[in-house]
């Protein structure tokens, strides 16, 4: 877990050759726009104690993260999306930290990648 | 896979839309997308779809819903779905394929896999749309229906119906004095009408034998009434031999005139044949009587003539006349005939 390179390599690449580079630039923006919103969705819906909303955003973080080989970022959301909101809320305020952290360093890493 | 298929896409994530229509596009089909279950539905029910790939996590409506709705949808049941989904756990998938999912991809959806799974799911589609089609085309839409929803089995069950025999009277001189074309244009002509007023009472062709044929009211699908189904379909079919008539007199055309025989009780009906040709049919001595009392109206010099047991479920009828007890070959008690209608 949380190795340097916050991105599987061969799985970013397998993405841009199956799929193309413009493709990818394209994806990861939407990635970029919208994790930031699942972030946010996993706060309130924790503040809120909406266990359903909580569970779908760490699904949907969980799945993108897979996508784009942020493996480190997969794994912490997948915790989030298994342990559901009765273990975040166990952890109280830094439940969310770690999986912020990851996607903050993912998400600098995918800004490099996309120019490549 | 060769030709272009359109699919839908429904997923609530933006990447995961525009990953999986890209992976579909490359492979050469067209794709919509929808952001939920809901959405999915309203466009799968104003659009044509050959698939749906289906994500299960979703707001509003969720996967696991749109298969259920899906399912109890007739015009709907037909589109295949593959589920995609980042759910863990056997238990979800077997959920799935019980809800009539077709098949079950993990996200990420490796693009290899997507291609196999929708060729094969697409293929077999085509392969039931053309089964379907060609059923249609030779069984009647109930018996295509039953044979949907039950599966195809020889062997029947008894059930209470109502056979009808037709006849066209003196049809081989009427063949033999004109072309071949021409006979069977008739014939067609003839069938088209006859067809047309079984089916608007409720009955199903089950044999067409030259100018005869044999009609059911009642089986394969229960029909309550269908003794006077069947005789009302019948007084169409005379008043449409009529009109037909006026038209083959107007072309300088011999008018035919035909025999019906109905009886009532219970029968056989089910598959019979072979399994690799059979036909829908009904057996039994109901079915006998019917035959005989379609053949005894050129010896009563009547159009219509129904059994005793179709006389009672009639009621008070003023056209219903009764003949007296008539022998038939193969019955060892005469029975009572009526004559309906002129």
């Amino acid at each position: 877990m949380n190795p340097i390179d916050p991105i599987d390599r061969a799985t970013f690449a397998e993405l841009r050759d199956t799929t193309g580079s413009d493709f990818v630039r394209e994806l990861v923006d939407a990635f970029l726009a919208e994790a930031p919103a699942m972030l946010d969705e996993l706060r309130d819906a924790l503040a809120k104690d909406d266990a359903d909303r909580f569970r779908r955003a760490a699904h949907s973080l969980k799945s993108n993260s897979h996508t784009f080989g942020a493996m480190s970022l997969g794994a912490l959301a997948r915790e989030l999306e298994l342990g559901g909101l009765p273990v975040a809320q166990a952890q109280g305020t830094q439940a969310l930290v770690p999986v912020a952290a990851e996607y903050a360093r993912a998400a600098a890493a995918l800004t490099m990648l996309r120019d490549e | 896979m060769s030709s272009t298929a359109r699919l839908l896409v429904a997923d609530d994530n933006k990447v995961n839309r525009l990953l999986l229509s890209r992976n579909l596009e490359l492979l050469g089909h067209a794709v919509a997308t929808a952001e939920n279950g809901r959405i999915a539905l309203d466009m799968l029910g104003r659009e044509r779809f050959d698939l749906l790939l289906l994500d299960m996590e979703m707001p509003e409506m969720d996967g696991f819903a749109v298969l259920a709705a899906m399912k109890q949808d007739p015009a709907l049941r037909e589109v295949p779905v593959i589920v995609t989904s980042s759910l863990e756990g056997i238990a979800h998938v077997v959920r799935c394929i019980e809800l009539g999912a077709e098949d079950y991809l993990n996200k990420p959806v490796n693009p290899v896999l997507l291609r196999a799974r929708i060729g094969a799911s697409l293929e077999k589609k085509r392969l039931r749309d053309r089964q379907r089609e060609l059923l249609r085309q030779f069984a009647t839409p109930e018996v295509a229906l039953d044979l949907e929803r039950s599966g195809f089995a020889l062997g029947g069950r008894r059930v209470r119906a109502s056979v009808m025999f037709v006849d066209i009277r003196d049809f081989t001189p009427l063949a033999e004095a004109q072309g071949a074309e021409e006979t069977i244009d008739l014939l067609n002509n003839y069938y088209a009408l006859m067809f047309d007023a079984i089916a608007s009472h409720g009955g199903i062709v089950t044999l067409m034998l030259g100018d005869g044929l044999m009609a059911v009211f009642g089986a394969p699908l229960e029909l309550p009434g269908h003794e006077t189904a069947a005789v009302d379909a019948a007084l169409e079919m005379t008043d449409l031999v009529e009109l037909f008539n006026a038209q083959r007199e107007a072309e300088g055309k011999a008018p035919i005139r035909i025999g019906i025989g109905i009886a009532s009780g219970e029968m056989i009906a089910g598959y019979a044949g072979t399994k690799a040709r059979a036909t829908y049919t009904c057996i039994g001595d109901t079915v006998n009587l019917a035959a005989r009392i379609e053949q005894h109206t050129k010896v009563a010099q009547r159009t219509l003539l129904i059994d005793a047991v179709t006389r009672a479920a009639l009621g008070e009828r003023a056209d219903v006349e009764s003949l007296g007890p008539t022998s038939f070959k193969g019955v060892s008690t005469p029975l009572e005939v009526f004559a309906v209608g002129g």
